[in-house]
């Protein structure tokens, strides 16, 4: 109802501005600590028109913490070098994108990463690359992102510890590089999953890491 | 939130013997696990950010972030207070009130995409005015917003309701049938009229091109939003005539859809056609980038 009746945003676009805060803000989420160096990439119709849309101000103001409603976000630029955050803006060329791309590389003190994120209208998005793996998450749902190895048992341990605390899984996707790899798997759940079970979850087989974001 | 039909709204309205908004509830609730009273507030909270970003943009001479537009809201409204209009109280103050909201869109103001960022300005300049001209409750426009998501919600899911996808149509047009909806329903209209009164607004929007200036939604987006809230006022007070619509509610979305998809991509908010590149268009645009 409220992606009809929303996002309430700031403007001028729910595509070119809420829906790329939004892509910011769960890179901010992602990365889990604060953002210290940030490479913004817009492509297609987001290079051609981010300055009249405030594109790269709604990506920033993402990557500082502030949703769509923020009206900080309209000074996100100077807020960033106000808190140390640097950052560059560049746009590149490649056909194959969705026309709403943002790539954005971000590092914090101690982790950094890489994200593909689409606006596809109405403030919606997709997040669709983490470093380098394929995924979608449209965080519709509270989401989990748990990172860990292509071994067995880990994805039972995953779904057992969930349901253990009650817990029941909407989607599930898995997104592997190779054989006995680097496995990210995006899960979504009807309510959000507290700390204690994405702490459990840390401890389960081959987890490296759990991120959750909460719906938007 | 997925709503197959308006027959689908009707049906379950005229089962339960309950308003559109009453059904919407229901599936959202069912949907989102938020109650009634939680939803409710969200709704209002919503409302009161529509009324404010109306006013800001009434109130005082904004400059659209590219500098491009602005000052038209303040001017309408001036113009409103101190001369007589062609356009009759509600209408003119309609019109203010969407110019306002999509001024201060463009302008970096806090406002509700409805359905979009593009169309914020309908269906708040349609119900913000018609409140101050007949004086229901907010409660009372609380229920209209959320006939409207209805609307919204059977035209996102059956069509579109992005620019890129299926054209103005898709934002405005929908913005429009949701804002004759809400006041169809207000007026006191049955779940049929207001049913109707979105289908002859959305009608009416049929084959409209997203051709922005510099691919801003500025130009022609601001004026658009003044002109169609005009538009969904006619579409209302048709509808409370007993007026309808020929072709179906449910068919006339299905064919937003099909004309959506037929539109050539350089008028689907691409800046490559239309108003984009008259030499007017195309000078911004350098000046700008």
């Amino acid at each position: 109802m409220f992606d009809i009746l929303g996002p309430i945003t700031v403007g001028p676009s729910s595509s070119h501005t809420a829906g790329a805060i939004r892509i910011g803000l769960a890179c901010r989420i992602i990365l889990g600590e604060e953002v210290k160096k940030a490479r913004v990439i817009f492509y297609g119709s987001f290079a051609d028109t981010y300055r009249g849309h405030g594109t790269d101000k709604a990506v920033i103001g993402g990557l500082l913490g502030f949703n769509t409603d923020n009206v900080k976000v309209r000074e996100s630029l100077q807020l960033a070098q106000f808190r140390g955050m640097e950052y560059v803006i560049d746009t590149a060329e490649e056909p194959r994108y969705h026309p709403n791309t943002v790539r954005i590389e971000a590092q914090g003190a101690t982790r950094s990463i890489n994200l593909r994120g689409i606006s596809v209208g109405g403030g919606a998005m997709r997040l669709v690359e983490l470093n380098g793996f394929a995924i979608d998450a449209a965080c519709l749902y509270d989401t989990l992102i748990v990172f860990h190895k292509d071994t067995p048992g880990t994805l039972a341990g995953i779904a057992q510890t969930l349901s253990g605390s009650g817990y029941n899984i909407g989607n599930l996707r898995l997104s592997r590089d190779k054989r006995e790899g680097d496995v990210i798997t995006i899960i979504e759940t009807d309510v959000p999953v507290d700390g204690e079970t994405v702490a459990a979850l840390r401890q389960v087989g081959s987890v490296a890491g759990v991120v959750s974001i909460p719906k938007f | 939130m997925n709503i197959p039909s308006i027959d689908y709204l009707l049906d379950e309205s005229a089962k339960n013997n309950q308003p559109i908004w009453q059904i919407v509830l229901r599936e959202e609730q069912a949907d989102s696990g938020m109650s009634i009273e939680q939803l409710r507030e969200r709704v209002e909270h919503t409302y009161s950010v529509m009324r404010d970003a109306a006013t800001g943009g009434i109130s005082s001479e904004l400059k659209s972030v590219s500098g491009l537009t602005g000052g038209d809201a303040a001017r309408y409204y001036k113009y409103f207070k101190n001369h007589k209009n062609l356009l009759g109280s509600l209408s003119a103050r309609a019109m203010a009130y969407a110019l306002g909201t999509s001024e201060y869109n463009a302008a970096m103001g806090v406002i509700v995409a409805a359905p979009t960022a593009g169309a914020a300005g309908v269906l708040p300049g349609v119900l913000l005015a018609a409140q101050e001209e007949y004086g229901f409750t907010d409660r009372e426009a609380v229920n209209a917003l959320i006939t409207a998501t209805g609307i919204g919600a059977v035209i996102a899911t059956r069509a579109t309701i992005s620019g890129a996808q299926g054209g103005c149509q898709a934002e405005v047009g929908s913005g429009c049938a949701m804002a004759a909806a809400a006041l169809c329903d207000v007026m006191g209209g049955t779940a049929r009229q207001s049913a109707h009164a979105a289908a002859i607004a959305l009608k009416n929007s049929l084959g409209l091109a997203c051709d922005p200036v510099a691919g801003l939604v500025e130009v022609p987006c601001i004026k658009r939003n003044g002109m169609y809230a005009c538009m969904a006022i006619a579409a209302a007070d048709l509808a409370l005539a007993g007026v309808e619509s020929f072709v179906p509610p449910d068919e006339v979305i299905d064919a937003m859809y099909q004309i959506g998809c037929n539109l050539p991509s350089c008028i689907r908010e691409t800046a490559e056609g239309g108003l984009a590149i008259t030499p007017t268009g195309l000078r911004a645009k350098r000046r700008l980038f």
